[in-house]
């Protein structure tokens, strides 16, 4: 219900355009509107976050899940908590103050000359932020599997992390992946922390080190010239549905994943 | 004891926090018999099996007292291996728990962790366990079909196939049988009976018509005490303590 | 024997395990330090207690009080609104009985579903609905899109603490006489109003922090709000424009608010948690 209300209420201003919006979109134009930077640049932040943050999540996960004395995992969870709701503009100040100057630091070790505001800076922001995400999903997936099952394959004589390796992690394959992807959108989606370390430069990203314009950003930082130049408003808004479609199809996908697992319990 | 046993059991004292559930047990586990350790729901039959192959140790706040010997060598020692315990101990549980992949996979699990990676030998032993286990001739079709697949009967003799492939001297059972149909229970209750030949046999089970069958040794446990054990035909005759009577005449389950 | 790699194996992935779970820890610690440690030059009484006097974007006199108490106002406000929104709808999902239990999946999909949509998102929405109601930037715009932004966290935990009551209790009610909606009003929710209240807590520290929301809706200004329809500061705003200036003590301030910003957010995230460590000594069960 409230869905469909918001799709129609971006489509509305996207009528007249869409025709000139979709062309535009698959050539480099960075004139009017092609949407093509915009999108590699979010493209290129976004995978190169859940890079870095998937293998440190999930690894925190099964440790905290599987390994932990029950001191750890009890004081883990309220600091992970924590992390979760710490507000994107922190995030963006933090990683001004220390991301953006230490990727300019590094880039010429690797032969690159920037600024610091890069797709780097940006994966790197981002990834902190949805570590929190994947590693509470996952933590449910692993505690979905039953203690008998880990018992049985101990019972034979593998280790723990055997056991993890061999049977947890194959019974939960299917939720980690809805972790994973719910991860992806929450960083897709994610504008203030990313505009503030990426450079916002309309060109397609050639290397970590260049700056990038995310798409949630492009809405963002426009919508002043929305009022003046009637166009830029449909722009963004057709921007605003792209966003808002390819989050829900990744939810959407997600949790369906995750209620099956759920409906499997009982 | 009596007969030659490998598996004794000195002065075991467990207590879950604050909670004690097995008070100062002590038990030799003869040889190549079965013995059934049966008393009331929520007297620490189960803990008392899984503290035979030290599955309590992954439990939080868990207290254990006293020495279990397996040929000599205490278990508990912090110096033991924990995964050598265990492959001497093959378990059954109530639910039978298929791990996540196909028939001979689950089988191969065990030789494949100690190290056997030549195919045909795996393939041999997933032939004769599947055969001790009275499951051969229904899934030498399939082997490569999940496991899932299998009906609850079928399945738990593939967890006792799978036991039997890491080569154990015993074998531990709990309620194996509760979660099956009479007629898969029956089954069951036969294979282990044929592989008492070659394997000691501890299983719990609170049916005592099931302990009467197929036990030849019995230990009855009554709020964490091991109250009176022996061969099953003398205590099934002559229940010598009040509590032993009370339960097999049906006052107390 | 294979055994000793094994046991290597296992060695490593945990050391790789802890490193994971200490960089995760670490960044915690390192974000709340660094912004501390470099709020601290810039926090005094002022800031908080005044607003931007003429030129304080260019480093003189005043405070970030239009921010703070506009945040306030309008999470307050949209925390409110939203609790209004959610609450007949997690209360009719959950005292209807099995007759309706496909809908109450549908809707709690949905709700799921709809609980990780990027705030600007709905910033855009709410911009097109106050250009359609003719609204300008104001707070009550803001309102309402954080409003909307809210409502899916704060349905979604109530539904956590809400579903725990046991349905005896609610039979028990009904037996009795009451109507569904006395059931509802008097038993479900005494029942449940600490899990309530720490729902509230929770979606209104997401609401207070958010900026992308309140970008387009909430406006911008030095003043304090005075009426719904005037434009409202915001913490996250302010924090943005006072980094992105050329002056360094300006900059400095940023963090400061930022400082403002993640310690309000902090005291909720506690009041929340304690809250909910309380509930649990209370239900009924």
């Amino acid at each position: 219900m409230l869905g469909l209300f918001l799709k129609s209420g971006a489509v509305l201003s996207l009528q007249p355009l869409s025709r000139l919006l979709f062309s535009a979109a698959w050539k480099p134009l960075k004139g009017q509107f092609g949407l093509l930077a915009f999108l590699c640049g979010t493209m290129w932040v976004t995978l190169a976050a859940m890079i870095l943050a998937v293998p440190v999540a999930l690894l925190t996960a099964i440790y905290l899940s599987e390994f932990a004395p029950r001191f750890v995992r009890s004081l883990a969870k309220p600091f992970i908590d924590l992390l979760a709701g710490i507000p994107s503009v922190v995030f963006g100040v933090w990683g001004v103050l220390l991301i953006v100057p230490l990727v300019a630091r590094i880039a010429p070790l690797f032969g690159a000359y920037s600024s610091g505001y890069s797709v780097l800076a940006g994966a790197v922001v981002l990834a902190i932020m949805i570590l929190p995400t994947i590693i509470l999903v996952s933590l449910e997936v692993f505690s979905a599997v039953s203690r008998d099952l880990r018992d049985a394959s101990l019972a034979l004589g593998a280790t723990r992390w055997e056991t993890v390796k061999h049977v947890v992690l194959r019974r939960g394959a299917q939720g980690l992946i809805a972790a994973v992807v719910l991860g992806f959108s929450r960083a897709f989606g994610e504008t203030m922390a990313v505009l503030m370390v990426v450079g916002n430069v309309a060109r397609v990203p050639k290397s970590l080190f260049d700056p990038a314009y995310p798409l949630p950003a492009l809405i963002a930082n426009n919508y002043g010239e929305m009022m003046s130049i009637p166009q830029t408003e449909s722009a963004l808004m057709f921007s605003a549905l792209v966003l808002l479609l390819v989050v829900l199809a990744f939810n959407f996908a997600a949790r369906l994943i995750l209620t099956r697992i759920e409906r499997r319990i009982q | 004891m009596n007969d030659a046993s490998h598996l004794r059991i000195r002065d075991l004292s467990i207590s879950f926090g604050d909670q004690p559930v097995l008070k100062n047990v002590s038990l030799d586990v003869p040889d190549r018999k079965i013995t059934v350790i049966v008393g009331p729901s929520g007297c620490g039959k189960t803990t008392l099996l899984k503290s035979l192959n030290r599955l309590l140790d992954s439990v939080d706040d868990v207290h254990i007292r006293g020495h279990i010997y397996v040929d000599d060598d205490d278990i508990y020692d912090p110096r033991v291996e924990v995964t050598r315990v265990r492959k001497k101990m093959g378990l059954l549980s109530q639910k039978p728990q298929v791990l996540p992949m196909s028939i001979f996979d689950n089988i191969a699990y065990g030789p494949r962790l100690h190290g056997v990676r030549d195919r045909k030998a795996l393939a041999a032993i997933v032939e004769r366990e599947l055969k001790a286990a009275g499951l051969w001739d229904e899934v030498k079709d399939r082997l490569h079909g999940p496991a899932a697949r299998l009906s609850v009967g079928q399945q738990q003799r593939l967890c006792l196939a799978r036991g039997l492939a890491v080569e154990p001297e015993i074998i531990l059972g709990d309620e194996p049988t509760s979660a099956l149909d009479p007629q898969s229970s029956r089954i069951v209750e036969q294979r282990l009976m044929a592989l008492k030949a070659d394997y000691t046999v501890i299983v719990v089970t609170h049916i005592l018509r099931q302990a009467r069958r197929i036990a030849d040794y019995i230990a009855f446990l009554y709020l964490g005490e091991l109250v009176e054990h022996g061969p099953a035909s003398a205590i099934f005759a002559a229940p010598r303590d009040p509590r032993t009577q009370a339960y097999f005449s049906g006052e107390i389950s | 024997m294979g055994f000793r790699r094994r046991k290597w194996e296992e060695r490593i992935v945990r050391a790789l395990m802890l490193v994971s779970t200490g960089l995760v820890l670490g960044s915690l610690l390192m974000i709340l330090g660094t912004v501390i440690i470099k709020a601290l030059p810039a926090i005094n009484l002022d800031m908080i207690t005044k607003t931007p006097q003429g030129g304080y974007y260019m480093g003189k006199a005043g405070g970030i009080l239009n921010a703070i108490l506009g945040s306030l106002y309008l999470a307050s406000g949209a925390t409110l609104l939203a609790l209004l929104l959610s609450l007949p709808i997690v209360l009719s999902i959950n005292t209807y009985s099995l007759r309706s239990k496909a809908w109450a999946v549908q809707v709690r999909f949905f709700l799921d579903v709809l609980w990780g949509v990027p705030s600007i998102v709905y910033g855009a929405f709410g911009f097109i609905v106050m250009t359609l109601l003719g609204l300008r930037a104001s707070l009550l715009a803001g309102i309402l899109t954080v409003a909307l932004l809210e409502l899916p966290i704060m349905a979604r935990a109530m539904d956590e603490v809400i579903r725990l009551v046991p349905s005896a209790l609610i039979d028990a009610s009904a037996s009795l006489g009451a109507t569904r909606l006395e059931t509802a009003l008097r038993v479900v929710l005494r029942q449940s109003l600490p899990g309530i209240l720490t729902a509230m807590l929770i979606a209104f520290g997401r609401g207070i922090g958010d900026a992308a929301s309140v970008l387009f809706t909430a406006g911008f200004t030095d003043h304090i709000p005075t009426s719904l329809t005037q434009p409202a500061a915001t913490l996250p705003l302010a924090i943005f424009f006072q980094l992105g200036t050329p002056f360094p003590e300006v900059r400095e301030r940023a963090y400061a608010s930022a400082a403002v910003l993640t310690l309000i957010i902090l005291i909720v995230s506690l009041a929340a948690r304690a809250l909910s460590r309380k509930l649990r000594k209370h239900i009924i069960n």
